[in-house]
């Protein structure tokens, strides 16, 4: 494959992992060319950049692939010295990776078992468990307009998908969780981050993204029967 | 060596991502209190120096605690960035090393777990699953001395504490590391030449009588 110059980002339009690595791009103001791709039809292009996940986002520099959204994430800031994304402190910066983990371990994790419970059983514990977690990131927040401070931050990228997809979880499962009584910090944040300039025209449609998740939701559920 | 001042690692002896610690501040020739940890009724320290997971490793340097075997490597390769650099210095070579180590996090403990844990079928399709993984690392280890090149870094040290579990591995699974992945087995030989490695790696024997208490423990015929 002829290596083109430039940046391309393979995704697909309702990945909060593609939007995150898009966010990014757009915090470096770094120009993309961005490949939608079918995941029920994935491109030669897709499977020869990554073989071994076979996932989006991929983002391609100079015909050379980085995976994992959190992976580029470091990739991007490492290159691109501008707009630093990453603190620049050792211990920050491992800080930042831990809480990096959190959301993509722990939170993710919490948020599926919710999403995909069909007894009430199931569904009232996985809530409970879920509330805890957003508790700890509520603390967190605590005094703060975003993670970063007064501006958009890694983790504010990081933990950008609860701002949007786990009210589309909400909606798609019925169940709710963010709740601006119990979790005010919580909530004020996820209404500073969908209204900054940075977002606000980078998140996918909320209608179609609620079919797009509402038909991922059943198909799943059938194929575990 | 010269002694770090406050450098305290918690962990548990045979744990695989504490030995990834373990590894890395031996190549740092850095001094450490190491304090072993019951992992059935954990201590006071470990639960305030890891709140959020309740689980070792947990490194504290003058009292600030990092969680994450990886991102503890991460840390004591920049902090000690005067000797043994683990990650490449070139970004892309870096996130390559980061991806690789994220796909070993993600699959080889999980996968070998249920290479025990499990019987019949179930074990069987654990089996194949646990071969491919390593196949997929050995096409990325390609012709190389090391994941790293020429020289033993990140991706090998994330890679390495597994190979003490593999005697227990294709004894309980009925397979063979070295004929399904012969290079995967050269490579170990070589990180083993390590002192580093080889100081740190728990002997075969006591990983296999581990995992047959573990065996017992779960109710899991053996």
């Amino acid at each position: 494959m002829a290596a083109g110059k430039g940046v391309k980002l393979y995704g697909m339009w309702a990945s909060p992992a593609v939007r995150r690595v898009e966010w990014a791009l757009k915090k470096k103001g770094i120009k993309y060319e961005y490949i939608e791709e079918d995941l029920s039809n994935k491109s030669f292009e897709l499977l020869q950049y990554n073989p071994i996940t076979k996932q989006v986002p991929v983002l391609v520099h100079d015909g050379k692939p980085v995976m994992e959204s959190l992976v580029i994430l470091e990739y991007i800031d490492e290159v691109w010295k501008g707009n630093p994304i990453l603190p620049k402190d050792a211990y920050e910066r491992a800080k930042a990776q831990f809480w990096a983990s959190f959301s993509e371990d722990k939170c993710r994790d919490a948020v599926r078992k919710v999403y995909f419970a069909e007894e009430e059983d199931t569904k009232m514990k996985a809530m409970e468990h879920l509330m805890e977690i957003i508790r700890v990131i509520d603390q967190e927040l605590k005094g703060k307009k975003f993670f970063g401070g007064e501006s958009i931050g890694y983790l504010d990228l990081v933990f950008g998908w609860m701002a949007f997809w786990l009210g589309i979880a909400e909606e798609v499962a019925s169940f709710k969780v963010v709740d601006s009584k119990k979790f005010p910090n919580f909530t004020s944040w996820i209404n500073n981050f969908i209204n900054d300039p940075l977002i606000r025209g980078n998140l996918p449609p909320r209608d179609k993204t609620l079919e797009f998740f509402r038909n991922f939701r059943k198909l799943h559920l059938a194929s575990c029967k | 060596m010269a002694r770090e001042k406050g450098v305290v690692l918690l962990d548990f002896w045979v744990s695989p991502f504490g030995q990834r610690v373990r590894i890395a501040l031996a190549e740092k020739g850095v001094d450490y209190e190491y304090k072993e940890q019951d992992l059935i009724n954990k201590s006071e320290h470990l639960l305030k120096s890891n709140p959020v997971y309740k689980k070792i490793p947990v490194l504290l340097r003058d009292g600030k605690p990092i969680s994450e075997s990886l991102i503890i490597v991460q840390y004591i390769d920049e902090v000690w960035s005067n000797k043994a650099p683990l990650l490449p210095a070139e970004p892309l070579a870096r996130a390559n090393a980061r991806f690789w180590a994220d796909f070993i996090d993600k699959k080889v403990y999980e996968c070998g777990t249920r290479l025990w844990k499990l019987v019949g079928e179930e074990q069987e399709a654990a089996k194949k699953e646990f071969i491919e993984i390593f196949k997929l690392l050995q096409g990325e280890l390609g012709d190389r001395k090391f994941f790293g090149g020429e020289t033993f870094g990140f991706l090998d040290l994330a890679l390495v504490p597994f190979v003490a579990w593999f005697y227990a591995y294709e004894t309980f699974a009925k397979f063979s590391m070295d004929e399904e992945c012969p290079k995967i087995v050269a490579w170990a030989k070589r990180c083993m030449e390590r002192e580093s490695v080889s100081k740190t790696l728990s002997d075969p024997n006591k990983v296999y009588e581990f995992v047959l208490f573990l065996k017992k423990k779960f109710g899991v015929e053996y």
